[in-house]
């Protein structure tokens, strides 16, 4: 076990290494600079050098890319360039307090709709239940989550005016956004958890407890439920992926200040800096979850061994 | 209960000629015949198959029926509703949206199909290779799959659309470069799993050569896993060039998929929804049809479900 988490984590900076290598050397084969056009080229060329160098960027690339590793590895993600002086770091902890609210709230209005869905469907296998929750469950998985925060927004914000849309000042500003991430969840769960439902329910300790005389709601929450619950644990990374992604196109959507609007932002600015940083903590937050999802697994089901025995 | 008397006469052996014992009473099918037959038995699959075939049908015909065509600005007929001479309405540049919306389908089609060809090409090719040399040859491409799976894809295709000039080659080469590993994955460990297997062991003690072994015996069996794998595949890419496309890093105008007709149709949603809702009814069908495809050729294939 240790050996292996150990050898994960190994993994974990290779791949971190490689992706901010890469992005490294994408961004500065970028056409064009980091600055506004108009206004640099009115500075004389003197000045033009001097905001290179206040910036670093007038030394050879690859002295660059070891000055920027040591500085990641001390926490210091270099200085943006769109807004001006200020540090990655700083904004990126600025930015996340947004998205981690609107996430988090997808993901947990996603569980619990999911859940239920996911149950009702399993409990009137084959009935009109159970079809409109697979309806449901691939329409949320092939509805781009675009199309989705759109539409919300046109018939939520604009047409019936219930709820505000594209400014961020009070909490119901971020209902819609995260409404709009959390149709994906649900159609994963749904899915999920009646595909887990069905199999455990014509288990022998089902029969048993339906037997023993116990009530339909006993049997489904405490015996059921229970049971199916621990995969749905496998199915966290992929949704993690699916917030991650979904966050780019609704935050800009929404204007939500958050990480994902910056992302866009920021790539449409060719702001190096700062689309390293967001390109390491996306990649970082992604890998961190995968493992943890496997060790986790591993911990709650025993009958998983992560590394293959020896014996 | 019929009581029916037994007697000795009855218990005459039947009379059979050698041969025909070993006749085929059944014409032999091969997996694919079987899988299709199956298919076809399923109707959700077969509803889904027959909208992705009237889809694709108007990609290419839609531009006939209409004189209209994608490019053509008129600023005398600018974002009309849906009417007799412009089926779909116009854009905000008066643009027949007839003739974009299914130039778009086209294109995102196109891009989907190339990128999944692609995908399926290096993965096939990199996931046998892997499993048939083994040994050192590879743990080394296994241990470049596992960093290269802790990339979030999506990143990585925005990135490369940064810095490569915009346009379809680009897409298709962006959502290639970071594509693959799903089906090298798949892949190897379906052969691994066959290559060990007794009809293989048969073929080699009969004397087949490894080319033949690899054509007749390890592909064909894999075929069912890569068929299924390229399903999910492209609506996912469909997905990915509309996203870029939405978010603005994607093709650019006039060219047109269906993620820039989405983004510009949400540019005017509380006036002209309809610009909106045609390009994007079209790609939810279409990643419906193809997931609904996709399961169906799932159980098709699925040995354990042959009743």
């Amino acid at each position: 076990m240790q050996k292996y988490i150990i050898k994960r984590l190994v993994y974990l900076l290779i791949t971190l290494l490689v992706i901010t290598t890469a992005t490294f050397f994408l961004m500065h084969s970028l056409p064009g600079t980091p600055f506004d056009e108009d206004k640099i080229s009115k500075l004389s060329a003197e000045q033009q050098r001097q905001v290179y160098a206040s910036y670093g960027l007038d030394q050879p690339v690859y002295v660059q890319y070891f000055k920027y590793l040591g500085n990641v590895f001390q926490g210091d993600l270099g200085t943006s360039t769109l807004y001006s002086g200020q540090s990655v770091q700083g904004i990126l902890a600025a930015r996340i307090v947004p998205s981690a609210l609107v996430g988090i709230q997808a993901v947990l209005v996603g569980l619990v709709i999911g859940l239920i869905l996911g149950i009702v469907a399993a409990y009137r296998h084959n009935t009109s239940m159970d079809y409109l929750t697979m309806v449901i469950s691939v329409l949320g998985i092939s509805v781009p989550n675009f199309v989705v925060a759109a539409l919300l927004q046109y018939f939520f914000g604009l047409k019936w005016g219930l709820l505000p849309v594209a400014y961020w000042e009070s909490y119901a500003c971020s209902i819609l956004p995260s409404l709009a991430l959390s149709f994906g969840v649900i159609a994963q769960i749904a899915r999920f958890i009646r595909t887990e439902m069905l199999t455990v329910l014509q288990q022998d300790y089902i029969l048993m407890a339906k037997a023993k005389g116990l009530s339909p709601v006993k049997i489904l929450l405490r015996h059921a439920l229970r049971n199916s619950l621990l995969p749905v644990i496998t199915i966290l990374g992929s949704i993690t992926v699916n917030i991650l992604t979904g966050s780019l196109a609704v935050e800009s959507i929404y204007s939500v200040p958050g990480i994902g609007s910056l992302f866009v932002d920021t790539i449409k600015a060719n702001d190096y800096s700062t689309i390293l940083g967001l390109t390491l903590f996306y990649s970082a937050f992604y890998v961190v979850v995968i493992l943890l999802v496997d060790i986790l697994y591993c911990v709650i089901d025993p009958r998983i061994r992560l590394a293959p025995s020896k014996e | 209960m019929q009581n029916i008397e037994l007697t000795e006469d009855l218990m005459a052996p039947a009379e059979m000629d050698e041969g025909d014992r070993e006749k085929i009473s059944r014409p032999t099918r091969s997996a694919f015949q079987d899988g299709w037959i199956r298919l076809k038995q399923n109707r959700g699959s077969v509803i889904a198959l027959v909208i992705l075939l009237v889809l694709v049908a108007l990609a290419f015909l839609g531009q006939v029926l209409t004189k209209n065509n994608y490019y053509d600005t008129n600023y005398s007929a600018i974002l009309q509703a849906p009417n007799a001479e412009h089926w779909f309405g116009t854009d905000k540049f008066g643009r027949d949206q007839w003739a974009r919306v299914w130039y778009g389908t086209r294109v995102s089609l196109l891009i989907a199909f190339v990128a999944a060809t692609l995908d399926l090409v290096v993965g096939v090719t990199y996931g046998s290779i892997s499993a048939l040399l083994g040994g050192k040859v590879d743990s080394v491409m296994q241990r470049i799959i596992e960093v290269l799976i802790g990339i979030p894809n999506l990143i990585i295709v925005i990135l490369l659309m940064m810095v490569m000039p915009a346009g379809i080659g680009t897409l298709i080469i962006a959502m290639s470069i970071s594509g693959w590993v799903n089906m090298a994955r798949l892949v190897r460990a379906e052969i691994l799993k066959l290559k060990d297997q007794e009809f293989i062991l048969a073929a080699r003690i009969l004397g087949t050569s490894n080319k033949r072994i690899i054509l007749k015996h390890l592909i064909p069996n894999t075929i069912g896993v890569i068929v299924i794998n390229t399903m999910f595949t492209i609506p996912s890419a469909i997905f990915t060039e509309a996203f870029l496309s939405f978010i603005g890093i994607g093709l650019q105008e006039p060219k047109a998929s269906l993620g820039v007709l989405i983004n510009s149709g949400f540019q005017v949603i509380n006036s002209q929804l309809y610009l909106l809702l045609i390009p994007a009814v079209i790609i939810v069908l279409i990643m419906v049809c193809f997931s609904i495809l996709g399961d169906g050729l799932r159980d098709a294939f699925d040995p354990r479900m042959r009743v």
